[in-house]
């Protein structure tokens, strides 16, 4: 029965019931461990394989990381933008509500939604923040499919060196580099000196405040963004692909536009809408930079919560902004979904 | 006489035929590596030449310079008579068959056939029935559709072959064409290649490290070592008559025996290996200083195995059954001579009755044919 004579291990069979013939027990608590022993699992292993809680353990980290910073802040203003503005602390009305005779009454308003449609405010400041991050990623498209080319194709040490200059601004805050170029930009900054030191203008020109000071921001602060995802993707090419190519007939650049193109179309999603999304919403590069007649939907966001106190219409925005950009995102993930699928 | 010169099977034998492709003197080098040595082949219209050397022997750099994927460092390439020098992979007469395939994972099968053609000025309705007909020769009329991804490894290797013969090149490089097929689609896609080969007419210059496939395919082997090309000649050439002792080695199994020249007469030679019972007699003259050191090889299907002690005065070893591998076709012995070398012999069983067969541990005298040893000191 034991497991010396190689048989199976089972509940209880493991009680080492030495008995011998002439006294009936010999330990009194024979009859308590052989009780225990039979609540005992056969085999911890098999017991620690039946029950085992590290997969939903695993993945209960993000899931609950997701439902606290975001989903629940997603719901608390999804519900702010159906209520009203009133003058209180915090200044919106509550949802839920007790009416005089003792209903429990849900009141929902739409009109913080109908207000987006009727002021013009509001779809220029979309339309201007769609037209500014479209610009924008096509610009760190145009810059960074030829840079993350160079560099997919350089030798291993180049390589290094070349991902670690495009990573290094990173290790200067975000808000320091865009006011760098305030000081490069302004009218008496430091192109407008330089140049004006070489005679090439006589008068200063206007950069700052203008859209191209915004595309040059953003395009300067995103462009790691493309060109990461980009090089990620030309890197594991297969060179021989272009060599077929070469072999069949076709010169480089035609090999280029329908081998390499194609192939990269999965990292110029990636990288596009990683500057498109964030570049949507940008706040702090058109603020200290960009037109003061032309705001974008980040700036009126944040105008309607800290200027105007009226919660209930900036939590507007912020959904409507959010539908905009749904879109792009799922393009996005059935892209990601198709690289994986390949693999 | 003219008639019978322009349709020899053996073009390498006439000495007025033009070769297709002259390799001259070619050398290549990476840094301080010498991947290609002072390299000069002869390769004639419509023959299955095959490069066949263990990794690194600087086959597959020489095919590449043939594609044009990389320039010599010296000497020269002439395909069909014109000087290969700076001609880029697009502008050559050549197309080649990659050893991972290369299929253009985002095109379809036709797509990947189609590419090649379009790189031409063809008319789409043209391009479509060159498709459709390469595409029949190699049966994969039914894929036309599938993306590469959607396909078995025999079937991309097929894509691959039709991609690289729809131009109708009139040379075709193979790199390990059958290296990633197991052994049977392997066995049934070389004949296939032959068949298609005759078919079309095109020259065929294959790449592999492996002998059965160079043997079965080729007309010629070139036997490659250390960037250097140490034998050109048929299968049968150089099976049976190899040039130096890393031939004969590096081609199929074989036993080699360190010996002295005893004997170096016209019609024979007689060499003493002390490893072997008597000495080994050769039924053919070669011309070495006397008492040079030689290398006998003797390969394993040519060695019987007898119970008998044989009656001549050489050509026979005694030793004992050391190991037995039954392959059912044949057998493989492993003897231990007297002398305690190990020696390979192969049996063809061509009974069933089991009774005839040796057994392990019994003594055995091993001899063989004055013509079978192959006698060098190179």
């Amino acid at each position: 029965m034991s497991g010396a004579n190689g048989s199976r291990w089972r509940p209880g069979s493991r009680g080492p019931a030495k008995r011998t013939p002439g006294s009936q027990l010999t330990r009194p608590w024979e009859p308590l461990w052989q009780f225990f022993n039979r609540l005992r699992p056969a085999r911890w292993s098999a017991y620690v394989r039946d029950h085992w809680i590290g997969k939903p353990l695993v993945t209960a980290v993000p899931m609950t990381w997701l439902v606290l910073f975001f989903m629940v802040p997603f719901i608390i203003v999804f519900g702010i933008s159906f209520s009203q503005s009133v003058l209180a602390i915090p200044p919106y009305e509550e949802l839920l509500g007790w009416t005089d005779d003792k209903v429990l009454q849900l009141r929902l308003h739409l009109s913080n939604y109908d207000y987006l449609f009727t002021d013009s405010l509001y779809a220029s400041s979309y339309l201007y923040s769609l037209k500014v991050a479209a610009v924008s990623t096509c610009y760190c498209l145009l810059l960074g499919y030829p840079m993350a080319y160079g560099i997919a194709r350089a030798t291993t040490t180049r390589r290094n060196i070349y991902l670690m200059l495009i990573i290094l601004p990173f290790w200067t805050s975000f808000l320091l580099r865009v006011y760098a170029w305030i000081g490069l930009l302004k009218g008496n900054g430091v192109i407008n000196n330089v140049l004006m030191a070489l005679g090439v203008i006589h008068e200063p020109i206007t950069m700052m405040q203008t859209d191209f000071a915004v595309y040059i921001g953003i395009v300067y602060s995103y462009l790691p963004f493309m060109i990461l995802p980009l090089y990620s993707n030309l890197e594991k090419h297969d060179r021989t692909l272009l060599e077929a190519a070469a072999d069949l007939g076709s010169r480089p650049w035609k090999a280029f536009m329908r081998i390499t193109l194609p192939l990269s179309v999965p990292g110029i999603v990636a990288g596009s809408l990683l500057v498109f999304i964030p570049a949507v919403g940008e706040y702090v590069i058109p603020s200290l930079l960009g037109r003061t007649d032309q705001l974008m939907i980040g700036r009126v966001l944040s105008d309607e919560f800290f200027e105007n106190r009226d919660w209930p219409v900036a939590s507007a925005v912020a959904i409507a902004m959010l539908i905009l950009l749904v879109v792009p995102i799922m393009i996005f993930q059935r892209y990601q979904n198709r690289e994986l699928a390949h693999k | 006489m003219a008639d019978t010169r322009t349709r020899t099977p053996e073009p390498w034998l006439d000495p007025h035929a033009q070769a297709y492709i002259r390799v001259e003197n070619v050398s290549k080098r990476f840094g301080s590596f010498v991947a290609v040595n002072n390299v000069s082949l002869k390769i004639y219209k419509g023959e299955i030449f095959c490069l066949l050397g263990g990794s690194g022997c600087g086959k597959t750099t020489l095919l590449r310079m043939l594609a044009g994927f990389e320039q010599p460092s010296a000497g020269a390439v002439y395909i069909d008579g014109q000087d290969m020098a700076g001609i880029p992979p697009y502008e050559r007469p050549v197309n080649m068959m990659f050893q991972s395939y290369a299929l253009f994972p985002h095109m379809s099968v036709a797509g990947n056939v189609a590419f090649g053609l379009e790189q031409e000025k063809i008319k789409r309705a043209e391009i479509d029935r060159r498709v459709a007909e390469i595409l029949d020769i190699v049966k994969l009329g039914e894929y036309a559709r599938r993306k590469p991804h959607q396909l078995s490894g025999g079937q991309r290797q097929r894509v691959a072959l039709a991609r690289a013969l729809v131009k109708r090149p009139k040379l075709l490089l193979l790199d390990e064409p059958l290296g990633a097929l197991d052994r049977k689609l392997r066995e049934h896609t070389q004949f296939e290649l032959l068949g298609i080969q005759e078919k079309l007419g095109v020259t065929f210059v294959v790449v592999t490290h492996d002998q059965e496939e160079a043997m079965t395919l080729s007309s010629r082997v070139g036997v490659m070592n250390r960037g250097e090309i140490v034998q050109v000649g048929t299968p049968r050439q150089i099976y049976e008559f190899p040039a130096s002792r890393f031939v004969a080695d590096f081609i199929g199994s074989v036993n080699l025996f360190e010996g002295q020249l005893t004997e170096d007469e016209q019609d024979h030679v007689r060499v003493k290996c002390e490893e072997l019972s008597t000495p080994v007699y050769v039924d053919h003259g070669m011309s070495a200083p006397p008492l040079a050191l030689c290398w006998v090889a003797v390969r394993p299907e040519k060695i019987v195995l007898g119970r008998e002690r044989p009656a001549a005065t050489d050509n026979w070893a005694h030793g004992t059954i050391h190991d037995i591998a039954y392959m059912g076709d044949m057998t493989v012995f492993v003897v231990k001579l007297d002398s305690g070398r190990q020696v390979r012999v192969t049996q063809a069983n061509r009974t069933r009755k089991p009774e005839e067969q040796f057994v392990w541990d019994e003594t055995v005298y091993l001899s063989w044919d004055a013509s079978s040893p192959v006698v060098g000191t190179g």
